[in-house]
C-alpha cells in the first residue's frame, strides 16, 4: 500500500477513480494510492497519524507542493506545482491563467485603433513591443509598411531599446530580489525609475502608453525629450557599473546562478526558447538582425552571446544587451530628422494630434475649429474615422519581433471590416514557460527559482 | 531558377478564394442602425486569398520546389497532403490537410534545404462561415538555418474538430495546442495531456469561439448609460 501525501496537489486528469476522495472510502484491496491533503503541523507527527491510520503499514512519501500562485518568488501569480524529494525536485509542472484577462476576445470587440490600448497591458514590463508587433501586422494587413514615415519607425525603435532597458532591469531587479540580492533589486528597479520618466515625459504615461499607432505614433516627441533621453544616456553607464561591481564576480550570486537553470541549444530550439536565454547557449540569433523591421538595418549594434547555457549566462547577457540599447538609442537621437510621425493617408490617420493646451495637453483647438466652424465635410470625417474606425483588407498575417524576452509575435486576422477579426499574440513568456520542468527537475528548489527568474516570465503576457 | 531540378512538382489546381462571409448592405451597419440608403440588399462576400500563381518570389518558390520534392521522396503525394499555396501580404502559407499535417511538419524540419527548426506556436481561429472549415490554426515556422519563414494553415469542421497534435515534431506546441483547445474547443489527437490552461478546469464553453458572448454590464454614468461592449452600435 502506498501512501501519496500531498499538501496540494496535480490537476490529474485522468479520470477513473477519484484519488481525493476523503480517505478511507477506498480499501488498500484495490490497491491504489489515496490522496490526503495536509496542512502544517509537524511532519514526523502527521507521518506517524498517517501510518496509525492505515493500520501501521509502511507508508511511501510523496511530497507534492505548490509553490503559488501568491509567493513573491515566483514572480507574478505563477503556480508551480513541486514534487520534491527532501530538497530536491523531481517534477515540477506550471499552473498559468491566473491573470487571464481576455484582452484577445476583447480586442474583437473595438476598432483596429483601439486595439493598442489593449495589446499594450499584455506584458506590462514591455508595452512598447506589443503596440509595435500589434501596429506592424495591422500595417501588413493594409499593405503600408513602406508609407510610415522615416521619424515615426526611429522613434519606435528608440521608445522600444528604451523599453528594452527597462524590462531587462526589471528581470535583474526580481531575480536578484528572488536569490536574496535585495540591493540589486533596488538598483534595478532605481535605473528602470530613469527609463519610466522617460516614457512618461513622452507618452504621458509611465505604463500602458497606446502611443504607438497603425500608421505612426500618436506624438511627436515633446520638447525637451531629447535632451532628457541624453541625460539618461550619460547616467546609465555609471549606474550599470554599480549593478556588475555588485554581481558579475560576486561568488554568491555566482554560485546561486552558475551551472543553474542548463538549457542547452537542443533543449531550446525543442522547446522554441528564444532570448537571452537561446543567446546564453552560443546561438546570435536575433531577429533585429536576422530579419530587420522598423528599420533595424540602418542601427550598428552586436548580438550578445554567451556560452554558459545557464542562469549566469542569462544575466550577463542582459547587462550587455542593455549597453547595446544604449548604442541603439543614442544612434536613434542621430537619426531623428524633423517630418511627420503619422502616416500621410486620411483613412487611416487621425485627423489631428493632440496640442498644449494652458491646462496641459488635450485637443488641439485648431483642429476643434476647423471642424465645428469651417467644414462640415471634415466633421463628418473625423467623426467616421474615430467612430467607426477604418477598414482592413480581409487576410491573415504573422509578424514576429524581437523582445526583450524573445519572438513576439502577432497574428492578426481581418474579415475586411473595422474591427480586428482575431489577434493572436504568441507570448515569448508563455513560450518559454514551458522549459521550467526541463531547466529545474533534478536540481534543487532554490534552483528553480533562479531558472524561472532567468526566464524572466512576466505573467500579464502568459495568460493576456 | 529552378531549371536544375530533376523534376517540377505539378501545379495545385486553380481554386476560387475561400468564402469566409457574406454582408448585406453597403454601410457595414448592424440591424440597430436601419439602412434607408436603397443600397439594403447589396450582397459582398468575404474572401480569403486563394491559391496564389506562380512564381511567387523571393525564396517561396524555392522553398515550395524543395517542399514538394521531399514529399515526393517520402512517397506523399503534395497535391494530397497540400491544400493550398498562398502568398498574401508578403508571407508564405502552406494549406495542408489534417491527416498529413505530421508528415509535412516531419519533413519541413528535416530536410537539410528546408530546416525550419524553430516552431513559434499554433494560434487558432473560428470562422463560422467558412463551411467544412470553421475552426481554423496558423502555425509559424522559422529557419534559423535559412533565416526564412513559412507558415502552415489547417482547417477542420466545428462537428469532427480534431487535427493531429504536432507534439511529436516540435514538442514547443504543448501549451500553445492546449491554449487553442481551451480557447476554441480544437481537439490536438496524440497530445499528451490536453487540459485547458488559461480558463478555470471546469469551465464550460470554449471563450474564443464567434458563438461565445463577451459579456459585459451597462455602465452608468451621470445622465447616462453605455451599453457592454459587445451591445454597442458597430460597422462592419
Amino acid at each position: 500500500m502506498t501512501l501519496d501525501v500531498a499538501r496540494a496537489v496535480d490537476d490529474d486528469m485522468d479520470g477513473g477513480r477519484d484519488p481525493y476522495a476523503a480517505a478511507g472510502t477506498v480499501g488498500p484491496e484495490e490497491g491504489n494510492e489515496t490522496v490526503y491533503t495536509l496542512s502544517g503541523g509537524d511532519w514526523d507527527e502527521i507521518a506517524q497519524e498517517l501510518a496509525s491510520a492505515e493500520d501501521g503499514e509502511p507508508v511511501e512519501e510523496r511530497i507534492v507542493v505548490n509553490m503559488g500562485p501568491q509567493h513573491p518568488s515566483t514572480h507574478g501569480v505563477l503556480r508551480l506545482v513541486v514534487e520534491t524529494e527532501g530538497e530536491t525536485v523531481t517534477e515540477v509542472r506550471c499552473g498559468i491563467g491566473f491573470l487571464h484577462t481576455g484582452i484577445e476576445k476583447n480586442l474583437e470587440y473595438r476598432n483596429w485603433t483601439q486595439g493598442c490600448t489593449f495589446v499594450t497591458r499584455m506584458d506590462y514590463t514591455t508595452p512598447f513591443y506589443q503596440e509595435v508587433a500589434y501596429c506592424l501586422a495591422v500595417e501588413k494587413l493594409l499593405g503600408v509598411e513602406d508609407q510610415v514615415p522615416e521619424r515615426a519607425s526611429v522613434i519606435r525603435v528608440l521608445l522600444m531599446e528604451l523599453n528594452r532597458i527597462a524590462s531587462h532591469m526589471v528581470c535583474i531587479a526580481t531575480g536578484g530580489m528572488e536569490m536574496g540580492a535585495l540591493s540589486a533589486m533596488i538598483f534595478g528597479f532605481r535605473e528602470r525609475e530613469l527609463v519610466l520618466d522617460i516614457f512618461e515625459m513622452i507618452t504621458g504615461l509611465r505604463m500602458n502608453h497606446a502611443f504607438i499607432r497603425p500608421g505612426g505614433v500618436a506624438q511627436d516627441l515633446p520638447p525637451g525629450a531629447v535632451d532628457k533621453i541624453r541625460e539618461f544616456l550619460a547616467l546609465m553607464p555609471e549606474r550599470m557599473k554599480d549593478i556588475e561591481a555588485l554581481c558579475n564576480e560576486n561568488p554568491i550570486f555566482k554560485g546561486r546562478t552558475e551551472g543553474v537553470g542548463y538549457l542547452d541549444l537542443t533543449g531550446c530550439m525543442a522547446l522554441g526558447i528564444t532570448g537571452p536565454v537561446l543567446r546564453a547557449t552560443g546561438l546570435p540569433h536575433d531577429l533585429r538582425k536576422s530579419q530587420p523591421y522598423c528599420g533595424y538595418e540602418g542601427y550598428d549594434f552586436d548580438v550578445v552571446t554567451w556560452d554558459t547555457s545557464d542562469c549566469y549566462g542569462r544575466y550577463r547577457i542582459r547587462m550587455d544587451e542593455v549597453r547595446q540599447s544604449l548604442r541603439i538609442v543614442e544612434q536613434c537621437l542621430e537619426k531623428l530628422k524633423p517630418g511627420p510621425v503619422m502616416i500621410e493617408d486620411k483613412k487611416i490617420a487621425w485627423p489631428a494630434q493632440l496640442a498644449l493646451g494652458g491646462d496641459g495637453m488635450g485637443n488641439s483647438l485648431d483642429h476643434i475649429r476647423h471642424i465645428m466652424g469651417e467644414s462640415m465635410e471634415a466633421l463628418i470625417h473625423h467623426f467616421k474615422l474615430v467612430t467607426e474606425g477604418f477598414r482592413v483588407p480581409p487576410g491573415q498575417v504573422y509578424v514576429g519581433i524581437e523582445s526583450p524576452k524573445g519572438e513576439l509575435g502577432c497574428h492578426a486576422v481581418s474579415d475586411g471590416g473595422t474591427r480586428p477579426y482575431r489577434v493572436h499574440f504568441r507570448d515569448p513568456s508563455f513560450n518559454n514557460l514551458q522549459a521550467v520542468s526541463a531547466m529545474s527537475e533534478g536540481g534543487m528548489i532554490a534552483d528553480l527559482i533562479v531558472a524561472v527568474a532567468s526566464i524572466d516570465p512576466v505573467m500579464g503576457g502568459v495568460d493576456r | 531558377m529552378s531549371e536544375n531540378l530533376p523534376e517540377l512538382p505539378q501545379p495545385l489546381a486553380e481554386q476560387a478564394a475561400e468564402v469566409v462571409a457574406v454582408r448585406r448592405g453597403m454601410f457595414g451597419g448592424s440591424g440597430s442602425s436601419g439602412d434607408t440608403s436603397g443600397y439594403g440588399r447589396l450582397v459582398r462576400t468575404i474572401e480569403f486569398p486563394g491559391q496564389s500563381p506562380r512564381p511567387y518570389g523571393g525564396y517561396f518558390d524555392e522553398v515550395e520546389n524543395e517542399l514538394f520534392g521531399a514529399l515526393d521522396e517520402r512517397d506523399l503525394a503534395p497535391e494530397a497532403a497540400i491544400e493550398k499555396v498562398v502568398v498574401h501580404r508578403g508571407q508564405l502559407t502552406f494549406h495542408v490537410r489534417r491527416e498529413h499535417l505530421l508528415e509535412v511538419a516531419r519533413t519541413l524540419r528535416d530536410d537539410p534545404a528546408l530546416r525550419y527548426e524553430l516552431c513559434l506556436g499554433v494560434s487558432g481561429v473560428h470562422l463560422p462561415g467558412d463551411t467544412g472549415r470553421e475552426l481554423q490554426i496558423l502555425v509559424p515556422l522559422l529557419s534559423i538555418t535559412h533565416n526564412r519563414r513559412v507558415h502552415l494553415a489547417v482547417g477542420c469542421p466545428d462537428e469532427d474538430p480534431h487535427i493531429p497534435s504536432l507534439t511529436p515534431v516540435y514538442p514547443a506546441t504543448d501549451w500553445h495546442e492546449r491554449e487553442a483547445w481551451d480557447m476554441f474547443g480544437i481537439v490536438f489527437d496524440g497530445h499528451p495531456a490536453l487540459t485547458r490552461i488559461l480558463m478555470p478546469d471546469d469551465w464550460p464553453g470554449h471563450p474564443q469561439r464567434k458563438d461565445y458572448p463577451l459579456g459585459g454590464i451597462p455602465v452608468e454614468f451621470k445622465g447616462a448609460q453605455i451599453p457592454s461592449p459587445d451591445q454597442r452600435r458597430s460597422y462592419r
